[in-house]
Formats: C-alpha cells, sequence, structure tokens
C-alpha cells in the first residue's frame, strides 16, 4: 500500500488504521489504513469484490448487522474509535449517512421518507421538520421537482429522483459524513450528472466518501482515490495522481481500463 | 399385441384427471348450493335480528349471531400480540438456535391438535380448573391457543416479506432495532397478518368442537365476559340433530357458509392487493 | 440529557427483547399446558386399567364400569381409511390436473376456490350428509343410512381440497428441468407427469395425505351427524359406528367420575395418534423441502 500525499491536505475526518474484516474465516478486507479527509470528496474504485462495500458499511457499522462478521484494527471519526464496543452505534448512524446502490424509497410520501431519520431521533416539531425537508430536498437538487407533490407516494418518482431523494433522506439528519455506494449504478447519465453536481455542492459542508464502479465518476469528482484490489488497498491519494502517476502497476492497468 | 401410442394413452388418462376434477369440484360445489338454496329463503332482516323462541324452532338467530361476533373477537384480541410478537421475536430478535426451534416444535405441534381436544382442553382447564365455567372468556381464551399457530405462520411469512433493504436504509438513518420494526417491518407486513387474521377467524366461526365444551349454549345474549353464549355452528349443531328445525337449520347454515365465503374472498383480495402493490 | 435519554432508550430496547421472547414461549406453554392437563385427567385411568385392555375390551357400557374403547378404534380406523380411499384418488387426479394440464390463469381461479371450501364448518357437511348422502345409502344399498359408508364418504369429501392444495404446490414446485428433459426426451405430457413428475412430487404428496389422515382421525361434528354412533364392532360399511372422537364428544356432557376419566383416556389415545402422524408428515415435508 503506498500513500501520495498532496500539500495542504486539510485534517483528517476519518483515519482507518489496520483494518481487516472477516465474515466468518473469511477476510474480506486485510490491513486497509488510509485517512480521509474532511470536506473533501473520497472516492474509492476497484473491481468487484475488492472490499469496498464491506469498507464503506464499516464506517457506519452496517455490517453489525451480519452476525458472523467481525473486525479488527480502529476506524477514527475524529479521533474516536467507531468499532468500540460501547461507541454508540446509533449516534454514529446519525453522524455518518449512506446512501444505498439502488435506490429505496419507503414505501411513504416524499415528505415522509425525508423526515424518517429526524422522527426517529425525535424531532417532533412541524416546522422544523418542515424546514429540514426543504433543506434537504433543495441541497439535494430535487426540490423543485417535487414540491407540489410532497405528501403523494415517492414510489411514483423516476429512478433518479429516488436516488436523489435518498439523499435528501440522509441530509435530513443533518450528518458529518455521506458515504454513497455506487449510487449512480442504475441511473441514465442525465440523473448521474445531477448526482455528481449535487456531491460537488455538498462537499463545502460534508465529508463525502464514494464507491464507484466507474473509474470516470471518481476522475470527475473525486479529490482523492484510493484503490482496491481482492480486500486490499493499493493506493491513495490525490485523484489527479492516481490517475495521471500512479505507483503502483496494477492502479495504471485498471485505470487505463487493462482490466475490471 | 401393438403398443398403444403414447398419445392415446395421454388422452385417456388425462380425460380422466379431468372427470374426476369436475366431479371433485361438482360435490363441493353442490354442497354450497344445496346449503344456498334450502337455506337463503329462509334468511331476512326478520331472521338475522330477532331473537329464537321454542329453543330455536320459531324466530330468529340474533343472540348466536352475537356470540359468532363476539368469539372470534376475544380470540384475536388474545392470540394477536401473542403471535406477531413471537413472529418478530423468531424473525427480527434471534438467529436459528436450540430456542426457535423449540418455539416452532410447539407451534407445529400446536396446529396438528384437533378442534375436540382444544374442547377436552378448554373443558377442563378455563371452565373447570381456572373457574371461569361456560362462558365468552373460556370459550375465547380456547379458540385462542387453536389459531396462535396460523397467526404465528401468517405473521412470520409476511414479516420474511418484507425487503431486507428496508430494514438497512432504517438502521442507516440511526434508528434501534424496536424502532425498525414498528416503523419499517410491521406497517409493511400488515397485509399479510390481516389475512392470516382474516383466515383464522373464519375457522373460529366454524369451529362447534372446541365451542361446546368452553362457551356453553345458552340461547341468551350475553351480558358479560362471563356468561355463556351460543355461536352459529353450535345453534346449527343442535337444531340439526335434535331435529328441531331442519328449515332454521339450513337458513343458519347458509348464513355460516356465506360469511365464512365472504371473510375467505375478503382476505384473498387483501393479500392479492398486497402483492400487486409490493411488485409494483 | 442527551446521555439519559440514551440510557432511557436503551433500557427500552432491553424490555422489548425481553417481553417478545416471553412472548414467543406461548405457544409451546401452551402446548404443554394442553399436554400436562389432558394427561392428568387421562393418564391414570389408562395407568389402572392398562392400554392394552382399554384399546382392545370390545365393551363400552359405561352403567355398569366397562370402558373398552376397541369399538371405537375400529371404527375410526375404517372411517380414516374409507375417507383416504375416497379422497386420496380424487385429490391427487385433481392436484395433477390443475397443475399440468390447465392453463396457469385457469388454476389461479380454481385452486383459491378449494381452498375456500375448505373453510366450510364440518357440520355443514356433516349435515348434507344426514340429508342427501345417508338416505341415498339407505335406499339403494340397505342399512340405517347413518353408517360407516357415509361417513367415510363425508370426510372423503372434507379432506379433498387439504389433498388438493398441498399436492398441487407439491407438484408445482418440481423443477421444471425436470419436465423439460422429459419432454426434450420425446415424452408427452402424460408420460413426463407419470414418470418423473409424480416421483419429484412424491414426498410433498405423501405429506398431503398424512395430514388428510391427521384430519380425518381428528374430524368430530360431522362424524357425529352421520356415523350412527352406536358403540359396537361394525360387521359391514353399512353398519352404524362409533368414532373415538365421537364417543368423546358425546358422553363428556354427563360423564363423571371414573366415566369422565375413561374419556379423557381417550383423548390421551386420540392426542398421541396425531402428534405421531403430525410429527411423520412433518419430517417428510421437510425432506421435500430439502430436496
Amino acid at each position: 500500500m503506498t500513500q501520495s500525499t498532496s500539500a495542504a491536505s486539510p485534517p483528517a475526518k476519518i483515519s482507518v488504521q489496520n483494518l481487516s474484516v472477516f465474515f466468518g474465516p473469511t477476510p474480506a478486507l486485510r490491513n486497509v489504513s488510509l485517512e480521509v479527509p474532511a470536506n473533501r470528496i473520497f472516492g474509492i474504485i476497484g473491481p468487484s469484490g475488492s472490499g469496498k462495500t464491506t469498507l464503506l458499511r464499516t464506517l457506519n457499522r452496517l455490517n453489525d448487522l451480519f452476525p458472523n462478521c467481525h473486525s479488527e484494527g480502529q476506524v477514527l471519526l475524529d479521533g474516536a474509535d467507531i468499532l468500540h464496543p460501547e461507541f454508540d452505534v446509533v449516534a454514529l448512524r446519525r453522524r455518518i449517512g449512506m446512501v444505498f446502490a439502488l435506490p429505496v424509497p419507503l414505501p411513504l410520501s416524499v415528505y415522509d421518507n425525508v423526515v424518517y431519520g429526524p422522527r426517529l431521533a425525535g424531532v417532533r416539531q412541524r416546522s422544523r421538520l418542515a424546514e429540514l425537508c426543504e433543506r434537504s430536498l433543495r441541497a439535494a437538487f430535487l426540490w423543485d421537482e417535487v414540491k407540489d407533490r410532497l405528501h403523494t407516494s415517492a414510489l411514483r418518482l423516476s429512478g433518479g429522483q429516488q436516488q436523489r431523494l435518498c439523499l435528501a433522506r440522509v441530509l435530513a439528519m443533518e450528518p458529518e459524513v455521506v458515504l454513497l455506494d455506487e449510487p449512480c449504478s442504475g441511473l441514465d447519465p442525465i440523473s448521474t450528472a445531477k448526482i455528481e453536481e449535487a456531491l460537488q455542492a455538498l462537499k463545502a459542508r460534508y465529508t463525502i466518501v464514494l464507491v464507484t464502479n466507474n473509474t470516470k465518476q471518481a476522475a470527475r469528482i473525486a479529490d482523492n482515490t484510493a484503490f482496491f484490489l481482492m480486500g486490499e488497498l493499493i493506493e491513495f491519494g490525490p485523484t489527479a495522481t492516481i490517475f495521471t502517476v500512479p505507483r503502483d502497476h496494477r492502479t495504471a492497468d485498471y485505470v487505463t481500463g487493462r482490466f475490471g | 399385441m401393438p403398443r398403444i401410442p403414447p398419445r392415446y394413452t395421454q388422452t385417456f388418462a388425462v380425460s380422466i384427471l379431468a372427470a374426476a376434477t369436475a366431479l371433485t369440484l361438482a360435490v363441493l360445489g353442490f354442497i354450497i348450493g344445496f346449503v344456498l338454496e334450502k337455506g337463503l329463503p329462509v334468511v331476512g332482516l326478520d331472521f338475522l335480528l330477532s331473537n329464537p323462541r321454542e329453543m330455536g324452532r320459531e324466530g330468529g338467530i340474533f343472540p348466536t349471531l352475537i356470540g359468532t361476533v363476539l368469539l372470534p373477537l376475544v380470540a384475536i384480541v388474545i392470540a394477536l400480540p401473542l403471535g406477531v410478537g413471537t413472529a418478530v421475536h423468531l424473525t427480527e430478535y434471534t438467529r436459528e438456535s436450540r430456542a426457535t426451534r423449540v418455539i416452532r416444535f410447539g407451534t407445529d405441534c400446536l396446529a396438528g391438535i384437533p378442534s375436540i381436544i382444544f374442547g377436552l382442553f378448554g373443558f377442563i382447564f378455563f371452565v373447570s380448573a381456572l373457574k371461569l365455567g361456560w362462558c365468552v372468556l373460556s370459550g375465547g381464551l380456547t379458540l385462542a391457543i387453536m389459531i396462535l399457530p396460523t397467526i404465528i405462520r401468517t405473521s412470520e411469512e409476511a414479516i420474511r416479506a418484507v425487503p431486507y433493504s428496508y430494514r438497512e436504509v432504517s438502521y442507516s438513518l440511526g434508528a434501534t432495532r424496536w424502532q425498525t420494526v414498528a416503523g419499517v417491518v410491521l406497517p409493511n407486513a400488515l397485509p399479510g397478518i390481516v389475512t392470516g387474521v382474516m383466515l383464522s377467524i373464519g375457522r373460529c366461526i366454524g369451529e362447534t368442537a372446541a365451542v361446546i365444551f368452553t362457551a356453553g349454549a345458552a340461547l341468551r345474549i350475553p351480558r358479560s365476559l362471563f356468561d355463556s353464549v351460543r355461536t352459529m355452528s353450535v345453534h346449527f349443531y343442535i337444531l340439526a340433530r335434535e331435529g328441531i328445525s331442519s328449515e332454521k337449520a339450513y337458513g343458519t347454515a347458509a348464513v355460516l357458509v356465506i360469511a365464512i365465503l365472504l371473510i375467505n374472498t375478503l382476505s384473498y383480495w387483501i393479500m392479492h392487493q398486497f402483492l400487486a402493490k409490493r411488485s409494483r | 440529557m442527551a446521555i439519559a435519554g440514551r440510557q432511557v432508550k436503551a433500557a427500552g430496547e432491553k424490555s422489548v427483547q425481553w417481553i417478545l421472547r416471553t412472548v414467543a414461549f406461548s405457544a409451546m406453554a401452551s402446548l404443554l399446558l394442553i399436554a400436562v392437563f389432558i394427561l392428568k385427567e387421562g393418564a391414570p385411568f389408562l395407568l389402572r386399567v392398562g392400554p392394552r385392555n382399554f384399546l382392545f375390551f370390545s365393551l363400552w357400557d359405561p352403567q355398569n364400569g366397562c370402558f373398552g374403547v376397541y369399538p371405537m378404534v375400529v371404527a375410526s380406523v375404517w372411517v380414516t381409511l374409507g375417507a383416504m380411499l375416497v379422497g386420496a384418488p380424487f385429490g391427487i387426479a385433481g392436484a395433477i390436473f390443475l397443475a399440468e394440464f390447465v392453463p396457469a390463469g385457469v388454476m389461479r381461479v380454481i385452486k383459491p376456490t378449494i381452498e375456500l371450501l375448505a373453510g366450510i364448518p364440518s357440520v355443514v357437511y356433516g349435515f348434507i350428509g344426514v340429508m342427501v348422502v345417508a338416505p341415498l345409502v339407505r335406499d339403494h344399498l340397505g342399512g340405517p343410512g347413518l353408517s360407516l359408508l357415509t361417513a367415510s364418504v363425508i370426510l372423503g369429501v372434507m379432506i379433498l381440497p387439504t389433498v388438493i392444495s398441498i399436492s398441487t404446490d407439491a407438484i408445482m414446485s418440481v423443477p421444471n428441468s425436470y419436465r423439460e428433459g422429459a419432454l426434450a426426451l420425446g415424452a408427452t405430457r402424460w408420460q413426463s407427469v407419470h414418470m418423473v413428475i409424480l416421483k419429484g412430487a412424491r414426498s410433498g404428496i405423501m405429506a398431503s395425505l398424512i395430514l388428510a389422515m391427521g384430519r380425518a382421525i381428528g374430524e368430530t361434528m360431522a362424524v357425529i351427524m352421520v356415523a350412527g354412533n352406536t358403540p359396537r364392532l361394525p360387521h359391514s360399511v353399512l353398519d352404524p359406528v362409533r368414532t373415538l372422537t365421537a364417543n368423546i364428544a358425546l358422553e363428556m356432557g354427563f360423564a363423571t367420575g371414573l366415566h369422565r376419566q375413561a374419556l379423557f383416556a381417550t383423548g390421551v389415545v386420540l392426542f398421541v395418534i396425531i402428534m405421531i402422524l403430525n410429527a411423520v408428515a412433518l419430517s417428510v415435508m421437510k425432506r421435500s423441502h430439502a430436496e
């Protein structure tokens, strides 16, 4: 694993140190160490099965849902180890939100989808919820398209709209970090462009970690990129470096499309 | 001797199968048709709403209607939380283990017990040992145990049918397990659970052996849970066996059959809507 | 404040977990209660008289202290066998026809309709037996009409929906590759059915038959109405008989003391038989799912 540094990087929001994740006896990630700078888009690329999603799901401890999953090492969020057994997982997931690969709107209205998270956290005031709803939908570049049908079923939206809705749903929690797992994999180029536009606007306020199968997407919008292969982190650093002068030949082969 | 070509064997065999199926459908259809034909003329608002006279030879079946509504109601009020709670425990709170296997074993065994045994148990336990006497409560409790396996099974299926991604979304938004169950899983499993409830109600309505020995057969409108009451099935049975009035018997049977057909059709319809909505 | 809130929520979660764990054992607890109480009432009698004497003594005369249930055992066995003879062939034939030779749309209408019919109360079936079948038997075959034969016929019809429903599911769950394989070898539809598919669905069909048998043995009300209820050994199918279930239901209302215990003992016997049948059906069904 090699790392290229850039001159003035902001402090690390998330610091992964010697992380290994096992499902039963099988290792999905081996000894991964990297730093996710705050207020930047951090891209994670690599072929299928390389452990990208596993890493993402470790960051918000969603892997806890699998009883046979255990991990070693540390993941520091602002210096605190989130893998520690006493760490409050519920509070963690409010600070780190996740958008999944396939849009999963809950079978509720648009409004109820967006305020679902805040309601879970105990926000009851109608005015506050409405404010959160509008703010998140605007930040996800979806407000104009749904402002007249906030109370219709979210299932009626198009795929691209549903995915932006899922993004708004996460933003309504006012998190610090937003994780996205191949969010554009099922979407057409226009919807993809809208989401990428939203992410670039969002990084001013949030730290963004984006797993993508599409290297061009990482090249377009990620500030830093990490390349994973078969459970190992091969290298990470500023996107420009990874794509033009990577240190490892495997990185070069992947980004130029010699294998995928 | 030349072999018969398979084509002909097939035609022959299929005709026999078709005839058997047709006969089956005809017989089953005849039963319903016969009951309705003889019974519907007797049924009217008067029949349904007036009280019986002369042990049921005259008048209507109103108290039995009350009984037929009350008993399943009590049974559901008891069995629904127990059954759904069991289903939630099995699906959301545990993995397969010795404990869950014990629970399933108990449920499966309970499902196979014939109603006369439930009647015996209800009598010796609720009526006798707990000194509740023949009453709505004894009947309701007995029926609750009888329908418990059905509620557990249908609820579990309904819960498992809720897409896993819904749960992931809920957890990733910072929900606790109970918040996920109550906020996402159960609301989406509701149609399936309701179907199970309706099927159980249908079963309670048709039940006779378990009811006679626990709720008794008093032909009055019950004034409390501790009064004895007669259901339509029990009334029908008594009318038929004691030869009191075959006319009123047919009428009661017609009401019974229609009620059950309505409930079962309704539950199928709900299930159908549920599946249709899910696949959209 | 936030920390206290978190602790309250954690306590709430824990208590929900605890409540659910308790509730989950209600089915098992009920089963144990049933077993305990039925045994409590019936076992002393069985132990005193001895199961062999109880089951194989042919005189049932509670007034004079005779508690032999042999005629009832025989009646239950024959009524069940008769019901299977009536219900199984038609049921399986119907299932094959619906699953293999009927367009899917038609089957989707017919199968639920048949399952609907399974909800008809047993007393209604019994009544039809009394008003329609028994007179037919009496007029054309002799005897009192209310007989072993009538009971078998009515029970056979009652178990039809069960057999059809489960067997159809079993046949439809046979993988399509079996069908395609047979047809690709030049078999006709019917040949693919009886040579390949039925073997594949065999355990599911067996399970449906065993379940149906359990229902037939446990049936009470319909049998009481049509079987005649004479507690004597039958010598022909036209003789009236009384099954174990009918015995319990008919006399429970006024039985006391030893008589009542004998009836509970009958309940114990029934309970055991049906538990065994259900265990067999469950293991057969599990095996068919595993295949």
